[in-house]
Formats: C-alpha cells, structure tokens, sequence
C-alpha cells in the first residue's frame, strides 16, 4: 500500500477528480483483456498535460512507487495488470492529435489517442497510418507502440513498429527523453525508438509519440476462396507468397470459426467448407488487376473449389466485416476464451495448421483457428470455462504444446500481443538465458529500483534469477 | 460482513450472464459517458467487473458499487455492440433491484415510487397540481422548443430549459370516440406512457389522427400509467411489479393485435423488460408477458412494417427544393434495443420533409432518465454533441422518437438559442395528412 501523503501529493498534480483511490475503483484496475488473475494497484491517477505527467513520474522515482500505464486495456498478455503496491497511470486524458503533416507526410500524437481516431483523421487527408489491430476502435497509440501492434494489413505494410520515427517518454527517473525525429533518416545515437517500440512501459513512459503516414493507395481487389481441406488452404497462402506476390491482406478462416461467423453475422459464409481465404491486394490499378487473377489463378491451382471477387464496395465491406466478427462470433459460444498469437514463418503455415487440430483433439478442447495466415500469424482460439478448473488445466497444456510447436517449426510465441505477464514465464524457452539476462540487465541499469511496470517480459522473480 | 455474504449470494443470481463478458473493452468506444469522463467504473466492463467483485464478496459495503452503478444512461449502446453479446441492460437493470432490495429504497424515492408512481390515479392528480404551480416559479420562453426556465435560480432546476406540464394531460381529453376507435384494419392497443401523456401530449393526439386515418382500430384504455421504467432503474422491483400487474389486467379486458407506443422508451421496457424483470412469475402471467412483449411495437415501426399504407405516395404539396429540412435523432431505445432506425425516416419522408442526415444520429442525447437528475452536469455535456451534430445540418426541425429525448434536446438547443423545433415523427406527419385533407 502506498501512504495518505503520497495519494495527496498525486492529488495535488492532477486534481481531486483525476485520482482514484476507493478499493471499488481500483478491481476495475485490476485486470486487461488477458485470462489473468486480476490484481490491484493502490491508485489511479489520470494526467492531463506532459507536465502532470513529468511530475507524477518523478513523484514515483523519489518514493519508489511501481508504475503501471494503462492505455484502453485492450492487451492480452496482462501487460496492465499491476503489481499491489503501485499505482496505474491513465492515458485517457492525454488524447491529443498534436499535428498531421501532410508535406513531410508524419503526424505527431499523445499516447491517449485512440487508433481508429487517428486513422480517420489521417485518411481525411488523403493520408493512410496502416497498422490496424482489430481492437483500433478502442487501443490507445500509446498502448499499440507499447506492444508492437500488429493488424490485417501486415503483410505488406509492416506493423507498429515499422512507423514510429520517433518518441518523447520519461524514463525511470523522471527524465524527459527525445529520440528519434521528424525525417525519414535518423542515424544519430542508438536506436531507442526500436528499443522503445514492444518495451510494454518497461523501459519508459511514452509522451509524444511521431507516427510514419504513406499515401494511401488508389485500387484495391477483395476475394474469398473456399476449400475442401484446410491443408490445400494454407498451401495456397505458402504457394502465394512462393510466387513473390505481397498481398495487403491474406487472412484464414477454418470450418469451427466459418460456422461460427455464420451463426453470428448471417453474411452467407459456405458453412460446409473446411476453410476459407480471404485475400486483399492493393496499389496501383494496372498492378491490382494483375496480382488479382494471378492469385486467383494460384488459387484455383492449389484446389480451391469456388473463387468469389468482391464486385463492389459493398461486397468488400461484406468479406471483411465477416472476418472482423470472426473473434466476436467465437466469443459468443462460450464464457472464456483465449486468444493464442503463436507466430510461424510462413512457409510452416500448413504445418502449423494440421498441429492445432491435433492438439484440439489430443487435449480434447475446442479450438477455432483463422488469423493473419499470409505473415504467419495464426490466431489460435480456444473456447472454455474457466471456471471449469479440470478443462483448464487441459487447455493450459495445449496452450505449451502450441508454444513448444511453434518454437520448433522456427517460430515465436507472439506475433503480436506481447509478453507481459503471460508469456514472461517462457521467454527464455524462446530467446535463451542469455537473453533474458542481457534484457535484466538492461532493466536493471536503466531502471535500478524496478518501478516501471514490475514483472512484465522479464519475469516476476527479478531477485532470485540474476 | 456475513450480510456482505448474503448480497454476494443475491448477486450470484447474475453469474452465467456476468461470465459471458471477456474484458475485451471494446465497450469504450460508444458508451458516451466513458468517452466524458474516461473512467473504467463508468462503461460496462468496470462496472461488470464491479458486480462481480460484489459476488466474490471482496467490498466491506455496497454503496461503493451502487453509486458507480446507477452513474449510467441506461442507453444500451455497450450492449448493441458487444462483441460477446453481454446483455448488459438486463443485468444492470436487476443488479440495481438486488441492491435495492438489499439495502432498501431512500425515503424521498420511496414517496415517489410507492405512493405515487405505483397509483396512476393519484399521479395523474399531482402532475396536475404541478402543472398549475409551475407558472408560479417558471417563466415560459418564447423559443422555438417553447420551453420553460426558471423565475428564481433554484438549485433544483438548476439552469435547466425545461419543456413545461402540459395544461391538459392526454387522458383528460379521452373522449369515448377517440378511446375506442372502429377501423377496418389491424386493432391496436394505444399505451400512452407518462411523459407523452403529461408533458407532450400532442404527439399521443398527432398520433391518434394518424392511426385514424389509415383505419387502425383504436383502444387507448382509460387508467394507464407508467411502463415503470424510473421505478427499475431505481431498483424498485416492487413498484415495477405493482404497475405491470395493473396493466396486464387492463389490457385484459380488449382484444387487440398489437400494443403500439409512440415512446421509445415504453416500447422497449415492455417489451424486452417486462417478460425478464418481472421477478418469479406465475405460468399465467409469464405466459402473458410473453405474448404481450411479442405484440408490442413501436408507432412508426408498426405503420411502416404492418399498417404498410404506401408511403412513397408523396403528401407534400410543395416543390422538392422548398422543402423543410428535418434531421432525425435515433433513440437509443429505438435503434440499439430493438433495432428499429429505417421506419422513422420512411414517415418523416412521407411527411414531405427533406431529410439530412446529422453526425452520430444514433449517439445519445445525454438524457438517461434519472441520470439527467443527479448527473446533470455530464448529462449537458453529452447533450452538448447532439446539439452540434444537430444544428451543423442547418435544419428547421429535429425529430425524434422518445419524449424524453425530446425534453434533453429542447434543453440543450433552448441553451444555445437555436431556431430549431422539436418534433415526433407523428407530429409532422399528422401535419401533413392535415395540410393535404384541407
Ligand atoms: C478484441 C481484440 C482484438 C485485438 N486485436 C489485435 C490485433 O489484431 N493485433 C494486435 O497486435 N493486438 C490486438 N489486440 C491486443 C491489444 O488491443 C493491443 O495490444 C493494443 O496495442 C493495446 O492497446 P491499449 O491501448 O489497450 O493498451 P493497454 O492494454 O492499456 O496497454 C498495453 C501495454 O502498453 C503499455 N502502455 C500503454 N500506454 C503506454 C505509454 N503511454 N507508455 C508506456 N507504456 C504504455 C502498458 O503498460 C501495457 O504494458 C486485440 C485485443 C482485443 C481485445
Ligand atoms: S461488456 Fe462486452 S464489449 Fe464490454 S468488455 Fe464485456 S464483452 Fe467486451
Ligand atoms: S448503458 Fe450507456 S452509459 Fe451505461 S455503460 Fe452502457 S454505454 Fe455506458
């Protein structure tokens, strides 16, 4: 617990109205979208300007207080789940568009502003931001640099991390630090914004944020391609980008989660069919209608029985909003779901693929498979009860058997939902001892009291393990 | 403690539909309230994660959670678009009845609801009272909206631009014709709701003509009262029982095919809280919820979908570009809980109106019944967006669905001083079948 001075002095900085220390406020601090035992802080305080937020930094560094940022609490890897004794930061507050250049074509943000929000300012302009997770109509900038966020568009545009150019954050000390810049070029010292970018509030409070914009494009090609088996699916997605073309978006959905859509959404889905693609190409018109009937062609190559290009607008909506609904429609079968982001190179999709039903069916759990095929990332879902503590022990299992597949296929165990607290415990099954060490270490230098966001990516035991 | 036990085992009642949320948070992006304030206890997955602390039993009291529970619109914007499907009304609307129950109703509610509210008769006569005392204290303005502001600041009114009691409530001017009315087609069983009745009643007259005209069957049943919506966002279940019992017995006495009402609000508590709420019911009266609920709709859903006169057939006399602009708000009550946006819009047309479509029609206004009272500060800011996306389209006219939409609009576009009316889709195009018979 932290004391009555602390909590008046947090007061003091934000206002009475922007601290929040009854016990009911704080259980709803206490958890974010992961399947995690909730937790929670003493406080809750809510900056409004980089000033508020400078000193409430420094107030922690001097009384050594843990700090935990809470963006829209939309992770799932309970990167926002604190440790008692700190306080949650809100970056509510802070959602500010500081400026969109259209000439040097880079829009500067504070960490509160919702993705969506930036998006549609950006496209007002002419302007495209492409990273977008399926959670943008509520993740916060600052939640999605944080972690590396990823979306539908990765394949061909990159995610998070491919357009940040630069950051202002407060470190451990309550220093206000500058990287990066406003030019496409930027040789001067480390490369703290990559280090920055995925650090999950480890490394430092992000402040202002200066995101990359491209334009956007000026044709695009939407279609669904239906198969018989998901294995002639997912050597479509291998075959696809064997034949060197980058689709923006190349999406899979297997039989569980089509019947799923469809139950939800009525859109008219094939519910007999074993999996589906879902593929988007994107540019330049010429290039658009060249890449469509390659793919196309390629597609029907590898056996895909019926073939249906979105004639209209409203027909793109259509295949889109359908994969959208996809997490939603699973959601809805049962009361706990756990969303799963393994990562594989591509070429190991079908492999990848025919493992999650076998371990569906070795550990006798539900599990609805679709996801990011085209850049590896398979969002393996799985449906059970929590409460139900025989079948979620089971589905603990599974969860380290799709790791332990993923790693050996020469994979990861995120793509793009970050470590936090879920997967801290198997990093070094990824990464190797001396990894986690170097990662310590850098912690512990930058951050020699461990009050940024204790216990995430690095493990819980700090003590004990160095 | 141990009585912490007891709520906690109350509360377990609420379990499997409470399970069903995920903490996903996608809720943040439409509850209007969050986006105010942007404090997890006020959209649904704080105050979901509340309930469920409550029945982990893990607060020393409940008022902590009550207060943040009752700070909510009730607008059902968080329920329309769950991803999971959370009924998110229901368990608010019985989480609220719980702790109620529990703890028991303040007195001044408990005069309202129980003396008052659960007798229609003796609340049909103080709002008449009312109604002659307010020109002591409130001055009318002479505003497009025609509402009235207070003489004397009163911490009561606050600065609120209040839409006056009507001089004569709609049930007073139930002449046997217009309570019984023969058509040849459909029969419709016309619930009149309090704030149309009392403060609006010419939207339940504008209603009438039209339903008369297309040769509905008229019953509006003398002795009505309210749906018992403010009593169960109280918590009061008692009262809500009490009134819905007086009005299944009511409706007994007629046949009718459907129960239409021209509030979104009444139209979307009886028909989805009344077979859900009512606590413990008889085979009989579930059974009579039942068909009732399947029976209730919507005025303007029921004269487009049912009555299905054709509404292409123009009633405007004047050219296409004369036209009135007119934009249309969607109740939350309307277009989130049950789904009903295009009929509105077909009647406004069919009413000769141009209309142009604002910003986010389907934000909330703000009102949220009793939130409008004790939150009245939030209530105005929120109310504050609907007046802009309102007034950018340059329109004479607002129209909507629900009464007490209505009253929050006219309050906020009265602040601003702007030209603009206030109308129910029933009220414009009772005005045009008026213009095209004379
Ligand atoms: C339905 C749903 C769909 C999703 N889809 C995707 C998807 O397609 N792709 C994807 O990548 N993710 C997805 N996610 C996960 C999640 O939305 C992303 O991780 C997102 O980036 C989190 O944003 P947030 O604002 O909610 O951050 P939070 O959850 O609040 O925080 C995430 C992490 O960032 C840190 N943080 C937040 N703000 C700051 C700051 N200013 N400075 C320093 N650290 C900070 C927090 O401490 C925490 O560690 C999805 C989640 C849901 C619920
Ligand atoms: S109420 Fe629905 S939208 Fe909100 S957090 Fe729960 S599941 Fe998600
Ligand atoms: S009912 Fe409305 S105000 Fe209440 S939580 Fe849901 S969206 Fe927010």
């Amino acid at each position: 617990m932290i004391n009555q001075s602390i909590i008046k002095a947090l007061k003091n900085i934000v206002g009475p109205e922007h601290l929040l220390s009854e016990k009911e406020d704080m259980y709803t601090y206490s958890y974010d979208a992961a399947v995690l035992t909730p937790r929670m802080p003493s406080a809750a305080v809510m900056p409004a300007s980089t000033e508020e937020l400078g000193r409430i930094v420094s107030l922690c560094h001097e009384n050594c207080i843990p700090i935990t940022v809470r963006g829209s609490g939309t992770n799932l890897s309970g990167g926002t789940i604190p440790e008692t004794s700190g306080i949650v930061l809100l970056t509510g507050l802070l959602n500010k568009i500081i400026e969109i250049n259209e000439q040097d074509m880079y829009a500067v943000v504070q960490p509160g502003v919702v993705t969506a929000t930036l998006a549609a300012a950006v496209e007002q302009k002419g302007l495209f931001y492409p990273p977008d997770p399926g959670s943008q109509l509520v993740s916060t900038l600052g939640g999605n640099v944080a972690e590396n966020a990823g979306g539908l568009r990765g394949l061909k545009y990159g995610v998070t991390k491919d357009y940040v150019m630069g950051l202002h954050f407060f470190d451990a000390r309550g220093n206000y630090v500058k990287t990066g810049s406003r030019t496409v070029k930027c040789a001067t010292g480390y490369n703290l914004t990559g280090l920055m970018t995925g650090s999950e509030g480890t490394l430092g409070i992000l402040d202002e944020i200066i995101l990359k914009l491209i334009p956007a494009p000026i044709a695009r090609q939407s279609m669904v391609a239906v198969y018989d088996t998901i294995e002639q699916a997912s050597e479509t997605v291998a075959g696809i980008i064997a034949a060197r073309i980058i689709p923006a978006t190349l999406e899979i959905l297997d039989n569980f989660t089509i019947r799923a859509v469809e139950d939800y959404s009525r859109v008219g889905l094939p519910i007999d069919a074993a999996a589906l693609l879902l593929i988007e190409v994107d540019g330049h018109p010429v290039v658009v209608k060249e890449d469509g009937e390659k793919v196309e062609a390629l597609c029907r190559k590898m056996g895909a029985k019926e073939i249906k290009v979105a004639e209209t607008e409203k027909e793109r909506d259509k295949i889109w909003a359908a994969r959208r609904s996809a997490l939603s429609a699973l959601a809805k079968l049962k009361p706990t779901l756990v969303l799963e982001d393994a990562t594989v190179p591509r070429s190991k999709i079908p492999d990848m693929v025919l493992a999650l039903q076998q371990i569906a069916s070795e550990f006798n759990i539900d599990i609805g498979t679709f996801g990011h095929a085209g850049d590896g990332n398979l969002h393996p879902t799985i449906l059970t009860d929590r409460r139900n503590t025989e079948e979620f022990k089971r589905v603990e299992e599974a969860i380290e058997a799709i790791f332990d597949k993923a790693l050996t296929l020469g994979g990861t165990l995120s793509g793009e939902h970050g470590t936090g607290l879920a997967k801290a415990p198997f990093l070094e099954k990824e990464a190797g001892f001396s990894s986690v060490l170097f990662s310590r270490q850098l912690r512990r230098a930058l951050d020699p009291q461990n009050i940024l966001n204790p216990g995430k990516i690095t493990g819980l035991s700090e003590e004990d393990s160095i | 403690m141990n009585q912490m036990n007891e709520l906690a085992a109350l509360v377990k009642e609420l379990e499997e539909q409470l399970v069903i949320c995920t903490r996903c948070g996608m809720c943040q992006s439409v509850c209007p309230l969050f986006e105010q304030t942007h404090k997890e206890t006020d959209v649904a997955r704080g105050k979901l994660a509340l309930l469920d602390g409550l029945m982990k039993n893990i607060f020393s009291d409940p008022n902590g959670v009550t207060q943040r529970l009752n700070k909510c619109l009730l607008c059902g914007s968080c329920a329309a678009n769950c991803p999971s499907g959370v009924n998110v009304l229901e368990i608010f609307i019985k989480a609220r009845a719980i702790l109620t129950e529990y703890k028991g109703l303040s007195v001044l509610k408990k005069i309202i609801f129980k003396k008052m509210l659960a007798n229609p008769g003796t609340f049909d006569t103080l709002t008449q009272w009312a109604g002659w005392f307010q020109s002591l204290f409130m001055k009318s303005e002479s505003n497009a909206q025609k509402t009235s502001c207070v003489r004397l600041i009163s911490p009561l009114i606050d600065n609120r631009h209040i839409l006056p009691i009507a001089r004569t409530a709609f049930h007073k001017t139930l002449s046997p014709q217009i309570q019984k009315a023969p058509g040849s087609g459909l029969s419709a069983l016309f619930f009149t709701g309090c704030l149309i009745d009392k403060f609006l009643p010419n939207v339940a007259h504008a209603s009438v003509k039209v339903l008369n005209h297309h040769d509905v069957t008229l019953i509006i049943p003398r002795g009505q009262g309210c749906c018992g919506i403010p009593a169960l966002a109280s918590g009061d279940r008692a009262t809500f029982t009490k009134l819905v019992d007086h009005h299944l017995d009511l409706f007994q006495k007629d046949e009718f095919d459907v129960l239409v009402t021209a509030c979104a609000t009444c139209t979307s508590t009886i028909k989805k809280l009344w077979p859900t709420v009512y606590k413990n019911p008889s085979n009989s009266v579930k059974n009579q919820l039942h068909t009732l609920s399947e029976k209730t709709m919507d005025i303007n859903q029921f004269l487009v979908d049912h009555v299905n006169p054709d509404f292409k057939k123009d009633l405007s006399t004047t050219q296409q570009k004369d036209r009135e602009i007119v934009t249309y708000h969607d109740p939350c009550h309307l277009k989130k809980s049950l789904g009903v946006a295009a009929q509105p819009r077909k009647i406004i047309r069919a009413a000769g109106k141009t209309l142009v479509e604002m910003d986010g029609s389907d934000r909330c206004c703000g009102m949220g019944g009793s939130f409008n009272l004790y939150h009245y500060g939030l209530s105005s800011s929120i109310g504050a967006l609907k007046q802009k996306n309102i007034s950018e389209t340059g329109c004479r006219t607002v129209s909507t669905g629900c009464p007490a939409c209505m009253m929050q609009i006219s309050d906020m576009l009265a602040k601003k001083k702007k030209n603009i009316k206030v109308r129910h889709p029933m009220e414009l195009y009772a005005r045009a079948l008026a213009d095209k018979i004379t």
